[in-house]
Order: C-alpha cells, then sequence, then structure tokens
C-alpha cells in the first residue's frame, strides 16, 4: 500500500478500474460486418450499424462465448439470463442514439484477479462485472475547419466492459492489475489487448482518504489508452485531489479526460451535467438466456491460465515466485520456456530464457516467433552446458553466435574448436606448468590464503582460451596444490 | 373496369387462376381506381409504372406455371414498410427523400408470393394516431360519409391510407402495422377487415419502428378470406427479426370452415366501459347473438385489469417510441437543417422534422424512463402489462376466442378531437390490451351506425392461433353479411 503524505498527513488512494476490451471476433455485437483493424473509413458498416429505418440487431454467439470465456477467466459467476438495455444519447457517432449495453443484468458477475507485484508478492483484486455492449464509431474532427467526418467501421463491435472493486490502492496496482487482465483475456483468445489500437481501454475511478476512513468522493478519469498513462493520470489525479482536500476544499463527483500529451486532465462534465442514459431493456431482443451445458462446453475448452501455470512452474520445476511470474505472463513465452525445459534442468533453462534470451530479444527488439533462436535450439545449447561440452561462459559466446546465424549450438561449438577440455590429464599438465612457475602465490595459498586459488583457475582458463572445465579445473588445482 | 377493381382477392384469384384476367388488365383497373381516388389522399407514392412492370412480371410466371399465392393482386404498401428504391417516409417530414436500399422481409414476402405494388398508403407520422391526421402528407379521408352530412370524415389510423384505399377499391388489400390498433381501428371505420396478428408472427425487419414489443404486421382486405390469404403470404420467420417466432405458417384460408359449433366465446365485461354508445353495445349484443345461432357458446369472461390497459399502452409505446426515433438526427439520411454546432443542428432537424404528436410521444417517452420516474412509470407499466397479459392466459384457459366491439365509435370527422389528445387516445381502449398481450385480433365489419358509417367487431385469439381467429370471424362475417359501400365508390 502506497500512502502519499500530504501536508496535513497521509492520504491513501482508492483505486477502481473500468477496462473497455474488444472482443475477438470476425463480426459486430448485432451484425455481421467485418471488425478488422486500420481499414477505410465506413467500409465495414452494415444497414444494422448504420441504423438505417426499420434495422435491428441480431446478437451475435461468437462474442456471447467470448464473453462467457472471459468471466470463467476470471473465476467469476456467469448469469444465465441478462439482459439487453438501451443507453440512450444523441452523439453523431453513435447512429442508433443509443448504444446496446448491458446494466441491470450483466452476463457476468463477482469474480478475481490475483495481481503478481514486482516483490514477487500476490494481492486480490476484486471483479464487480463484465458486460457485453456496442461500440460507437468515430468522429474525426480535424479534417475539416468546421465540420467533422465520422467513421462508423467501429460502430457495433463488441466490446466487454469489465468492472474492477474499488480494491486497488497505488498506480503500480492499477498497472499490475491491468497487465495481469490483458494477460489473461490474451490467454483467453477473447481480446488482443492492444491498446495503442484501442481495442483495450481504461476509465479510472479514483478517490483519497485517510487510511482506515470511509471512501470519499470520486472522480472518473475516461478512455485512458495505455498503461503508462493510467499510471500517470492516477498519480496526477491522486495529487490534485490532496491539493483540493488539504485546502479544506471539496472533491467535485465528475467525469474528466486526461491528455497524454501534458499528463494532465480536466473537468469534463460534473455530476449535475451528467447524462440521464434512461436505461431500459431492448424490445428487439429477448433477455439472453445461457444453457448450463454449454457454459460446462467452453469451460473444458478453457486453456491453462497463467495463475495456474505460474503455481505448476513453481511447484512442478521448483522455479521462484518471481520468475514463475514473468515466465507466464505473455502464453508464448510459457510455451517457449517449457520446450526449453523439456526434459533438462528447469532452473538453468529458466535462467537462459528469462536472462540471455530476453536481453537478446529486447535488444533487437524482434517478435518471439521470428527468433532466430527457436526454443529447440536453445535446449541444444543447454544439452551441451549439460553434458560438459561447454561451459556456462563459453555458452554466452555460443548464444550471440547463434542469435547471429540462427545455427545450432553444436555446429558452432564444433566449428569455433570451442569444446571443453574435459581431459584431466591435459588440465594436469597445465596445472603443474603453472605451480612450477609461480612458487609465490603457491606459497600464499599453502599460508591460508584461499582467494589465490581463484586467480590459479584465472590462469588455467586464460591457458585454454576458457574452454577449461572449470569443476576440473577447481579439482585438479586442490588436489595439486593440496 | 371498375367491375375488376371491385373483385376480392379471392375473387381476383380465381378469375387469374382461368386466365380470364390478366394480371396487367388487373393492375391497369387498380391504377386508374388510385387515381380516381386522389381526394382520399390516401397515397403518399403511388407507383404506376413498377406496378404494371410488376403486373408483366406476373402474367410471365403465371403463364411458365409458377403462380404465387398472391400471384398478380395488385396491393397498397403502408408507408411504413421499407421498400427497395421507392421512397419510404413513415408521413414524416425528417425521412424526406429516403429511399431504402432495401426491402423489408413483409413487403419482400409480398412480392415473393407474386403480389404488386400500386403505391406507398398514407399514415399517421410514425405509425402515431388514431386518425391519420398527423402525417406530414395531410390527413386521409374515409371513403365513407354520414347520411346526410357531406363532411369528410377520418378513416382511423395509424393505417388509415390502407384502409381508405382498400374500402375505396384502390386496392384489392394493403398491408398495415398494428401497434395499439393501427390496423383494426381504421378496418373498423372504414368498413373492411383488418388482422392484427400475433407479435412474432411477421417479421419486424424492415419495418420503420413505432414501438418494438407491440408493432405488428397484418393484412388489410375486404373479406376475411381474403385477409387470411394475404397474411399466409406476409407471416414467415426471420433469423433477422430476434423477435420473429420460428413456426410454420398455417393455410389460414382452410381455417374458415363457417363450423364453430361447441366453441367457446368471451364476452369480457369490463370492455363494457361508461359512455359506450347505445349503437355499439347493441352491434356487441347482436354479435354474441350470431355466434350463439352458429352453435358456439357464449360466456362472460373477466380480464380485470382491462382498465389500466390504455395508460399502460401510453407509457410503454411513447417510452420506446422515444429511443426509436433518436436516430432520425440529420446525420445519416432524410432531413437535415443546418446549425451551428451538432446540438442545433439535432435540435433544427428534429425540431422541423417531427410534427406535434411525435414530439408529444417523445417527451412523454424520455419523460417516464427518466432517472427518479422510471420506477412509478416505465417500470410499473411493464409490470401492468404482465397481469394483462395474464388476465387473457387465464380467459384462454376455459375460451376459444374473445368478443369485442373494435372501436367505441364510428370514424368522426377530420380535424375533431385534434385539441384532446386524451379524446383521440380512447379510441384504441378496446384494442390496446391484445396488442400489449401480443395476442391477435381481427376486426371484421359487422353493421351500420345510425348515420350509416361501418362499425367493427373484433375476435381475439390465443398466440399463434389465428386459424381459431379466422374461423369466427368467418362466421361473424356471414352472419354480418355487410354489404354497404362507401359513399366514394357511388359519388
Amino acid at each position: 500500500m502506497a500512502l502519499i503524505e500530504g501536508k496535513t498527513g497521509a492520504w491513501e488512494m482508492v483505486i477502481g478500474l473500468e477496462v473497455h476490451a474488444q472482443v475477438i471476433s470476425k463480426a459486430k455485437l448485432f451484425s455481421g460486418a467485418s471488425t478488422a483493424f486500420g481499414a477505410e473509413p465506413n467500409s465495414q458498416v452494415s444497414l444494422v450499424d448504420a441504423a438505417m429505418p426499420g434495422m435491428l440487431p441480431v446478437l451475435n454467439r461468437h462474442s456471447v462465448e467470448q464473453a462467457v470465456r472471459t468471466g470463467l477467466g476470471l473465476n467469476a459467476k456467469i448469469n444465465l439470463t441478462s439482459v439487453f438495455e438501451r443507453k440512450n444519447y444523441f452523439y453523431a457517432d453513435l447512429p442508433q442514439g443509443y448504444q446496446i449495453s448491458q446494466y441491470l443484468h450483466p452476463i457476468v458477475g463477482e469474480g478475481t484477479i490475483i495481481l503478481d507485484l514486482e516483490d514477487g508478492e500476490t494481492r486480490e483484486v476484486g471483479i464487480e462485472r463484465l458486460h457485453l455492449e456496442q461500440d460507437a464509431g468515430k468522429s474525426i474532427h480535424d479534417q475539416h475547419p468546421s465540420q467533422s467526418y465520422i467513421d462508423l467501421n467501429r460502430s457495433g463491435v463488441t466490446l466487454m466492459e469489465i468492472v474492477s472493486k474499488p480494491d486497488m490502492r497505488s498506480a503500480e496496482e492499477a498497472g499490475a492489475y491491468l497487465r495481469k487482465l490483458r494477460t489473461i483475456l490474451r490467454y483467453l483468445g477473447t481480446c488482443d489487448g492492444n491498446m495503442d489500437e484501442g481495442s483495450m481501454r481504461a476509465d479510472v475511478n479514483l478517490s483519497m482518504r485517510r487510511p482506515g476512513e470511509p471512501f470519499g468522493t470520486r472522480t472518473e478519469t475516461k478512455n485512458v489508452n495505455s498503461i503508462r498513462f493510467v499510471q500517470q493520470a492516477i498519480e496526477a489525479e491522486a495529487r490534485r485531489q490532496v491539493e483540493v482536500l488539504e485546502e479544506g476544499g471539496e472533491i467535485v463527483q465528475e467525469t474528466r479526460l486526461f491528455d497524454g500529451m501534458t499528463g494532465k486532465s480536466r473537468s469534463m462534465r460534473s455530476k449535475e451535467e451528467a447524462h440521464d442514459y434512461r436505461y431500459f431493456p431492448d424490445p428487439d431482443l429477448l433477455p439472453l438466456e445461457l444453457d448450463p451445458a454449454w457454459i460446462e462446453e467452453i469451460k473444458a475448452s478453457l486453456p491453462e491460465l497463467p495463475d495456474a501455470k505460474k503455481s505448476r512452474f513453481m511447484s512442478g520445476f521448483g522455479l521462484p515466485a518471481y520468475d514463475a511470474g514473468v515466465l507466464v505472463a505473455d502464453r508464448e513465452i510459457a510455451a517457449f520456456f517449457e520446450t526449453v525445459a523439456e526434459g533438462r534442468d528447469p532452473k538453468l533453462a529458466a535462467n537462459w530464457v528469462t536472462g540471455e534470451f530476453f536481453g537478446a530479444l529486447n535488444k533487437s527488439g524482434i517478435e518471439l516467433a521470428d527468433t532466430p533462436v527457436d526454443a529447440k535450439k536453445l535446449g541444444g545449447l543447454l544439452d551441451l552446458i549439460a553434458d560438459g561440452t561447454i561451459s556456462g561462459r563459453i555458452a554466452k559466446e555460443v548464444f550471440e553466435a547463434m542469435w547471429e546465424s540462427g545455427e545450432d549450438a553444436s555446429a558452432i561449438v564444433e566449428a569455433k574448436g570451442l569444446k571443453q577440455i574435459s581431459d584431466s590429464s591435459e588440465i594436469e599438465g597445465l596445472v603443474d606448468d603453472i605451480i612450477a612457475n609461480n612458487p609465490k602465490q603457491v606459497e600464499q595459498f599453502k599460508g591460508g590464503n584461499e582467494k589465490v586459488l581463484g586467480w590459479f583457475v584465472g590462469q588455467v582458463m586464460k591457458a585454454t582460451q576458457g574452454k577449461a572445465n572449470p569443476g576440473l579445473v577447481n579439482q585438479v588445482l586442490r588436489q595439486k596444490l593440496g | 373496369m371498375a367491375a375488376l377493381a371491385d373483385l376480392t382477392i379471392a375473387g381476383a384469384r380465381g378469375l387469374l387462376g382461368k386466365g380470364e384476367v390478366s394480371a396487367k388488365e388487373l393492375t391497369e383497373a387498380h391504377i386508374t381506381a388510385v387515381e380516381a381516388a386522389r381526394p382520399l389522399n390516401a397515397f403518399i407514392t403511388e407507383t404506376p409504372e413498377k406496378a404494371l412492370e410488376m403486373a408483366e412480371a406476373s402474367d410471365k410466371r403465371r403463364a411458365a406455371g409458377e403462380a404465387g399465392l398472391l400471384e398478380g393482386l395488385p396491393i397498397g404498401m403502408k408507408d411504413l414498410f421499407c421498400t427497395e428504391g421507392v421512397l419510404t417516409t413513415a408521413g414524416s417530414h425528417i425521412l424526406d427523400g429516403f429511399h431504402p436500399t432495401y426491402e423489408s422481409t413483409v413487403s419482400r414476402n409480398l412480392w415473393d408470393a407474386g403480389a404488386v405494388l400500386l403505391g406507398k398508403t398514407n399514415l399517421d407520422e410514425f405509425a402515431m394516431g388514431s386518425s391519420n391526421m398527423t402525417s406530414h402528407y395531410g390527413g386521409v379521408e374515409n371513403p365513407w360519409r354520414k347520411s346526410g352530412d357531406n363532411r369528410p370524415l377520418v378513416p382511423g389510423g395509424s393505417s388509415g391510407g390502407s384502409a381508405s384505399a382498400v374500402a375505396a377499391r384502390c386496392a384489392l388489400g394493403a398491408t398495415g402495422t398494428d401497434t395499439g390498433g393501427s390496423i383494426r381501428q381504421p378496418a373498423a371505420f372504414c368498413g373492411i377487415v383488418g388482422m392484427k396478428p400475433t407479435y412474432g408472427r411477421c417479421s419486424r425487419w424492415g419495418i420503420v419502428a413505432f414501438a418494438s414489443s407491440l408493432d405488428q404486421a397484418g393484412p388489410m382486405t375486404r373479406t376475411v378470406r381474403d385477409s387470411a390469404i394475404m397474411l399466409r403470404a406476409m407471416a414467415s420467420y426471420d433469423p433477422k427479426d430476434s423477435t420473429s417466432v420460428d413456426r410454420p405458417v398455417p393455410d389460414y384460408e382452410a381455417a374458415i370452415t363457417g363450423d364453430i359449433r361447441g366453441m367457446k366465446i368471451g364476452i369480457p365485461k369490463e370492455y363494457r366501459i361508461d359512455a359506450m354508445p347505445e349503437e355499439i353495445d347493441a352491434l356487441w349484443q347482436q354479435g354474441i347473438q350470431w355466434l350463439e345461432a352458429a352453435g358456439a357458446e357464449t360466456v362472460e369472461i373477466s380480464l380485470p385489469h382491462t382498465h389500466y390497459a390504455l395508460p399502460t399502452y401510453y407509457i410503454v409505446a411513447p417510452a420506446e417510441a422515444s429511443s426509436n426515433l433518436a436516430r432520425y438526427d440529420g446525420v445519416r439520411y432524410g432531413l437535415r437543417e443546418p446549425g451551428e454546432s451538432l446540438d442545433e443542428m439535432y435540435e433544427a432537424t428534429r425540431g422541423k422534422g417531427f410534427g406535434a404528436e411525435v414530439k408529444r410521444r417523445v417527451l412523454i417517452g424520455t419523460y417516464v424512463l427518466s432517472a427518479g420516474y422510471y420506477d412509478a412509470y416505465y417500470n410499473k407499466a411493464r409490470k401492468v402489462r404482465s397481469l394483462i397479459a395474464r388476465d387473457f392466459a387465464k380467459a384462454y384457459e376455459t375460451v376459444d376466442a374473445i368478443l369485442a366491439p373494435t372501436a367505441p365509435s364510428p370514424a368522426f370527422g377530420m380535424g375533431d378531437k385534434m385539441d384532446d389528445p386524451i379524446a383521440m387516445y380512447l379510441n384504441d381502449v378496446f384494442t390496446v390490451p391484445a396488442s400489449l398481450a401480443g395476442l391477435p385480433g381481427i376486426s371484421v365489419p359487422a353493421g351500420l351506425s345510425q348515420d350509416g358509417l361501418p362499425l367493427g367487431l373484433q375476435i381475439l385469439g390465443r398466440a399463434f392461433d389465428e386459424e381459431t381467429v379466422y374461423r369466427v370471424a368467418g362466421v361473424l362475417e356471414e352472419a354480418a353479411a355487410f354489404e354497404a359501400k362507401p359513399t366514394f365508390l357511388a359519388a
């Protein structure tokens, strides 16, 4: 829990997030129009999306399935009956004059998300609900001096609104929540989580209170479209609220808009100006009734989710919580790791994946799928370490060469003559020479200076260009110096 | 030619089948009739060229042995149905110049069955009204006049153009839509047959929405048999309408056997309202006697929540309408009145595009859905609505159908009741309960008022039991032997 020290004492943040996640689906929530990103404006608009007279919505079953999958992935209650309602307001990019959403009866009820924090600790955040709704179109204001353009491609696209409980207490927790939620959605294949394409957006609800006291008045900051911005928006809004409160002012319940360019938010509308959305059940749609058997079917098709995978990596592979958390954060990485770890030392595999491999990946900026060193090749490298063909130090050199050329580890070791010297007679000969040529250091060792052993190891390595088996070198040195 | 336009659907079907008349000849006769009836203002758009093309295509299909259920029969289409390439207005200024790129499912079904489009019929703006006086395109005249009084009368509404056109022999039949009585009441006012099927029987796809949970398309014809023939062609399950119901469409015509012996007909005591005109009550009693004479048993039943139906309807329907009409914003189609800002453009467009009655209902609907009023109005109305449905369900445990008057009065003068919306809304008192319950109901011309105006009786039935409704209606029609013709035809 991160407290903010004000002039008059400590303040605690209370944060709840509403995430709008675009459902992965070829068609829209109530029409067959395509949902592909980046198409020509108004090229993916059906008669229903444009709200032509007499047009009627027909629910896309796949969207419903995706919502149920997500609910199950969030350990949430699936409501067998839910109701689509109309949220009425006028805007140029809202063709129907209402958004079809769910209000009193959402498809998914309460659930939980477990946050993985930086220190390896976990923390539970409650999910209040998840409901299905239509996205609006897009207004484009900057292409004409006095007119706006409307693109309805997004109009009617399926969104899941996932509402958390006010369980978060810091910007870091909010960031961890969004990362974890995105991971789960990606595992489930229900949302691609690409915030820069707008397929995941967050509204931040935030209030401040003295620790232990009841909740204060909250503000809602709308449509923040990156995790970094969410964290910035939280920090900025928390500071603003503390300032107001410490000057004896009151927080006004309002909707605010965050500007990523300035890092500041401004008031959009107050509670008094808030829309009266006049929700009522959409008479064009019957209540949505789900068959429990269908839900069971979906449940059976769920992949292993990050929390389960993490505990398996911890208990099955003996990985520390932090490493396990890092590895499961991405489903493809986790699968990559498992391939590398298969039949090998899992800790060694984890170290190599999170160490050298992630390092090279980040540095090169290429995608996991396109990496020159695939899981099989990395495994081959680890095999050479395990059977003593090369040392860990040489392995790093080999890995770099593999990344450059895409070749197998064994081929590189062969070509470069990097094979480890594990022949004890060869090492004994070297050790004998070094002992003979360095009587001073021998004296020091015999006088009880253990550190000098390291110097002898270094000399052997120098003589073999690092190829001597370090274990064997140690063993021989102790024996000879003994 | 007049003789051709005076045919029934069944009669014309027979002549076409025997080759005694062609679809083209039949259509030409009706085009002439439509032109002659222009003073009635029953059509917003006439489509004579399209009609002739369709008729010629129909004659070819028939020659090729591919005749559909309504092959070659010219009809009117309420201008609430979207028709591809043909101006569709919903009777509103706000849809100025709107030519849909798509065809409503019901009209598509009718063309697939071989029907011919004569034109788009006038209606109350967005189907909101009981007089057809709220149309941006002007009121429609009822082809009937009171005896000894030449003042023009309303055809009822909202399907007033369709009712007037069919009564005036401009079309063999026409489509209507019924939200709270918009098929049955104008049918009664114009002396024709109007059927509102069960909610979900006809697809709503492509019909400009008024109140989605109530809107239902149905046929308006001169005989019960014609109604049965036309409904069969209109009805279908439509996956594009989530409230459409997937069950086979029966041969309704075959259900008109003339035999209702042993049937139980409910007479709802709550429909005996105060201020019921003597002649309406007398006609109702006459109807009871006709059905009994045909071997049915009539029993008094109670529909205890009837009294609340009208206020419930005037909450639910405007609430849905206020939301359904939000899409007419000047952004994408129809009228756009310029403004300095988006809000000003909205205000100017909707201020100018909607008429007074539509604005009234949008305001009522917005109000009843507002925070703080929702529970007291909209939510309560929803609850009452389910009680009304339960009343009917309970009644149908003991009776097969229900007999009631269609409207509490005959047609009134054009311009009457315009300054008194409550009096206007009372027109729907007998039709609204079945609409709220989603049940089928048919209005059959059963007699004339003292002033010589047509009066209707309605038969209500169980959900998706249109067959029983038609069977009883057929008997009622035969007993009533309504043969009077509108004043307009004599002129």
